[in-house]
This record gives structure tokens, sequence and C-alpha cells, in this order.
């Protein structure tokens, strides 16, 4: 398997703090890989290096080649990001949404929201509908939809479970599972839900503050005595 | 679950404020009993609604940089002054006025990136003050240079629609007026569509409300806001030469007042909403017409201070504007 995003010795500081103190990982094609740590481990913070939200240093290739620019950039690379709190245009109608999540594209997008429709078959019907208007669980479902509506090769999720209800919880993972699986988009999520995205993920790394403590298969981390005993409690 | 979701009911978009859509719909009544039964009122009316879309027109310049960038651009009126030399000196060279208008609004939306691209961009992440002691700059700047160019004495400008008087029953109506108000509604009209219709005008959108999520679905925020600044740029000019033929005379303070009223009408509409911005513009137009005619203390010379002082009360009973509404910000 190839790597598709490769971090390299990453730091990131957010003006004096340094929020993450030489990070490596790697996530391969077509894999979905989670990221998995304590409030203030520097989850989020991998996920801004990526996407340049955050001052960082080290080496970020991706697909081979370094990534430069801002977050702009980055996102016309095939990178879609949905940060914390899901990036939602809660002023913009769901259809606007879904529109802006293709920005970068060029071209009909008949086929792609005949796509996203197949996924969301009851964002057709809303789309008229003011996106802040939706439910928590509905804005997910939103978030996920435009960034699928991006095309992306890589797609980082900063926790998805937030706030949801443990069905919605399962749902929206079973989805990121089938974007997966029949869209070959590489997945890179972010969890405090270690339970659910030890299930989805392939392989997994576990951050303390700011640094890789641990990495490896998720089936192999959820026999992890340090592992089972802080993140998954039992 | 997703068959769940589906069976909710479907919310519907919210209306405007109803206590304001009531107090709108009872001017317009007003208005047009009014206009029925005196000409005079009539007259005076459309008159206004002619000076108020060029109001309209200014303030929704400045309520498209504040919306993007949250700062007031002072230099507004001066840029649009600037824009009817550029066609009065386009005309001296022999172009027709229609010619020139358009190729003027060009031009206009060229000044406007260029002035965001070299005088904006640099400050534009340190304070809102920052900026906007850069506009006010601009705007000595612009009368300046338009001074050293053309000096500040009067120039007269071809009428672009004649003195035309058509009749409405028995109301005469200058086909100068009845211009004025198509052509900044068509622009008006051509700004919405941009918005509300294309990609670009989409992103803009979505950058002037979270600029950070909207440079994460690959918007690109700064070279918008250039297109931003061009934009209000035309709105401005387009204001300018829809005000030079009703003041007959060009000079350098042409859109000071102007500037003024803008300012009012886009308080008035709230600042944050483009439709407040020209309904504040054309309530303004009317109600200084009406109140110099029908309240001879006021006559014309006190005109700027009532409208202000309308404005104050206004925001003392709706300190968001009309059409605003309080944004909660969460940290």
């Amino acid at each position: 398997m190839t790597a598709l995003l490769e971090l390299q010795d990453v730091y990131a500081r957010y003006g004096p703090v340094t929020a993450l103190h030489g990070v490596s990982l790697t996530v391969g094609e077509g894999e979905i890989v989670a990221v998995l740590g304590a409030n203030g481990a520097g989850k989020t913070t991998t996920l801004r290096a990526v996407s340049n939200t955050v001052q960082r240093e080290g080496d970020i290739r991706f697909a081979g080649s370094r990534l430069r620019g801002g977050p702009e950039s980055v996102a016309r690379l095939g990178v879609a990001h949905v940060p914390e709190g899901r990036g939602t245009f809660a002023e913009l109608t769901v259809w606007e949404n879904l529109r802006l999540g293709a920005y970068t594209r060029r071209g009909s997008l008949k086929d792609d929201f005949a796509r996203v429709h197949s996924y969301f078959p009851w964002l057709e019907e809303r789309r008229y509908q003011q996106a802040g208007t939706l439910s928590g669980g509905e804005q997910q479902m939103l978030a996920l939809a435009r960034a699928f509506m991006q095309r992306p090769r890589l797609l980082l999720l900063d926790e998805p479970s937030l706030g949801l209800a443990p069905l919605l919880v399962t749902e929206v993972f079973r989805i990121v599972k089938e974007l997966n699986e029949n869209e070959g988009v590489t997945v890179l999520v972010v969890e405090q839900n270690a339970h659910i995205a030890l299930q989805v993920a392939q392989a997994a790394y576990v951050l303390e503050v700011g640094r890789v403590a641990l990495f490896g298969p998720s089936a192999e981390l959820q026999r992890h005595e340090s592992v089972r005993r802080s993140y998954l409690g039992y | 679950m997703v068959e769940l979701v589906r069976k909710l009911p479907v919310p519907q978009r919210r209306l405007p404020a109803s206590p304001v859509t009531l107090l709108l719909a009872a001017a317009c009544i007003f208005l047009i009993i009014g206009s029925v039964r005196s000409t005079i009122f009539a007259q005076l009316t459309v008159a206004g609604v002619a000076t108020g879309v060029v109001f309209g027109s200014l303030a929704l310049a400045l309520v498209l940089i504040y919306r993007a960038t949250e700062v007031i651009n002072f230099a507004q009126g001066e840029m649009a002054m600037a824009c009817v030399y550029f066609a009065y000196q386009l005309m001296q060279w022999g172009l027709s006025y229609w010619a020139a208008f358009f190729l003027t609004l060009a031009i206009a939306f060229i000044f406007g990136v260029v002035t965001q691209q070299v005088f904006i961009r640099p400050v534009q992440h340190r304070s809102v003050i920052a900026v906007v002691i850069v506009t006010v700059g601009l705007f000595i700047l612009i009368d300046g240079l338009v001074e050293w160019k053309w000096s500040a004495s009067t120039r007269f400008m071809q009428a672009p629609f004649g003195n035309a008087v058509y009749h409405l029953g028995s109301v005469p109506i200058a086909r100068q007026q009845i211009g004025t108000i198509i052509i900044v509604l068509l622009c008006v009209l051509a700004l919405w569509s941009f918005f509300r219709f294309t990609k670009v005008g989409l992103g803009m959108r979505a950058g002037a409300l979270r600029p950070a999520a909207a440079r994460l679905v690959g918007v690109r925020t700064n070279a918008l806001l250039a297109v931003g600044w061009g934009l209000a740029a035309v709105l401005g000019a387009v204001a300018g030469l829809m005000t030079e033929p009703s003041q007959y005379v060009l000079s350098p303070t042409l859109m000071q007042p102007v500037l003024l009223y803008a300012f009012a009408a886009a308080v008035l509409g709230g600042l944050e909403s483009p439709g407040g911005a020209l309904v504040g513009g054309i309530a303004l137009g009317i109600f200084l017409n009406l109140v110099g005619q029908y309240w001879p203390f006021v006559g014309s010379v006190l005109q700027l201070p009532v409208a202000f002082a309308a404005l104050v009360v206004v925001l003392l009973i709706k300190p968001t504007g009309l059409f605003g509404h309080r944004t909660v910000r969460k940290v």
C-alpha cells in the first residue's frame, strides 16, 4: 500500500504554545486511520497542520509531494477537511452548502448530486432549507455530504461523533465506511469515541500531549492494556 | 435512522420581522393615498424615490464591504466621485454618454480591485481601526488627485436622460427620475443575481459568513475580497453617475452629502442587510423630500440634521436597524 499522506516530525504552534511536538504518521491510500487521544492531545491540531490552518513546521507530504499554500490550495489538491463544529454555513441553504463542497470542481455536478442523494436521500427534499435549522445529526450528515461533493482523495474528519446520540454516531460511521469502500476515499478521522473509531479504522494513532504515544492496527490496539483502560473503559 | 430523519416536518423559511413589515406596508399605503390626493405629494414621492435609490446604491456598496470585512469604507463616496470624472474624461474624448457610462463601470471595477489590493490588503489582518484609517486616507488621497488632475472648479456633463417630462395622469414625472430609478434597480438586480446564481457569488457569500470554513472548501477568500471591492466601486460609480445629473454640475464634493445619506441609509437598513440598505435609501429619499416641503421650518438647510434625528429615533426603537438582527457570536 502506498502512503497518501505522510507527516514527518511535525511541530505546530498556537502563538507561544506548542501543540504538536514532532508528530509522525502515515495514512495509506484507501485506508481509514483514526487519531485518538484525550482533550488537548493535539488531535485537532494534527488535522489543522495538514490543511495548513495552524502555524506548523516539518514535512507533510500528500501523494508524494510536499503540501504547500493556504487551506484553499490544500482543498484544491483533493483534501476535504470537515473541521471542528462541522464548518456548516448555517445561513445558507442545504443545496448551497453542497454546492460549496464542489467549489473547486468544474463541469456538471448532476452526477455528484445524484450520488450524494443516494447516500443521503433526505437532503434532496430539504435542499431549500437553511442549514442552521437542521439538527446536529443532520448537520453532521450534511458536512459529510459536502465533503463528498468535493470528490476528495483524502477526507479529514474532526470528531464526527461530537454531540450526537449513540444511534446517530453509528450511522455516521457506517456512511464513512461506505464512502471509503465504495468511493475509495481515504479517511483520517480524529475521535474521542475510541470504541467506534477502532471498529471502523484499520489503524490508529494515540496522541498524548502532542506526541504519538502508540500506534498500530486497530485490532491490536483494542487488545492493548492501556488503550483499553484509558480510552475504551474496560 | 435516515427513515426517522425523513419523517420530520420541513420547517418554513423565516419571514422578515413582522413589525417592520407592517410599518413599511403602512408607509406605502400612506404614500399611495397621499399621491392620489395631491399632485405635489406624488411628484415629491417619485423624486424622493429617485434620490433614494441613489442613496441606496451607495449604501449597498458600503454594506457589501461591511459584510465582507466588517469595515466601513469612508472613501466609497470619493471613489464614486472619481469614477464620474473618469466618465467625464471619456466623454471629453468623444465617447457617447452610454458608451462612457458602461466603460466607466468597467474601470470602476478595476479601480476597486486595485484599491483593495494596494491599500487595504497590507493592513487587513491588523485591526479594524487600521483599515478604517486607511479608508479615511484614501478619501483625502482621491480628493487630492482629482483636484490635481481636473481642478476643483465645477464642470458640466452631458445629461443622460434629457429634460423630457412624462405625465402619469395629472402627475408630471421627469424622464431623468424614471431613468435613474430604472438604471439603479437594474444594477441592483444584476448584482443580486450574481450573488444568488453564480458560483463565485456563492463563494463570496460563504467567505463573508465564515471565512475559515470557506477557505477549507477551496474558496480563495483573499481574491474574492478584491472582487467585492470591485463590485462596491461599480455600485458607487452608478450612484455617482446618477447623482451628477440631479446636481447639474460636477465638482470634487459631488458625493460628500450623498455619502452621509448613504451611511444613514445603511445604518437604517441594518448595515448587514443589502435589501435593508436599498429600502433605507428610498425611505430616506422620500422622507427628506416630504419633510422639506411640508415642514417649512426644515426647508432645505436643516434636511441633513433632521434626517439624522429621525435615524436616531429609529435606532432607539430598533438598535439593529430595520432589517438587522442581533448576531450571536460563539467564541
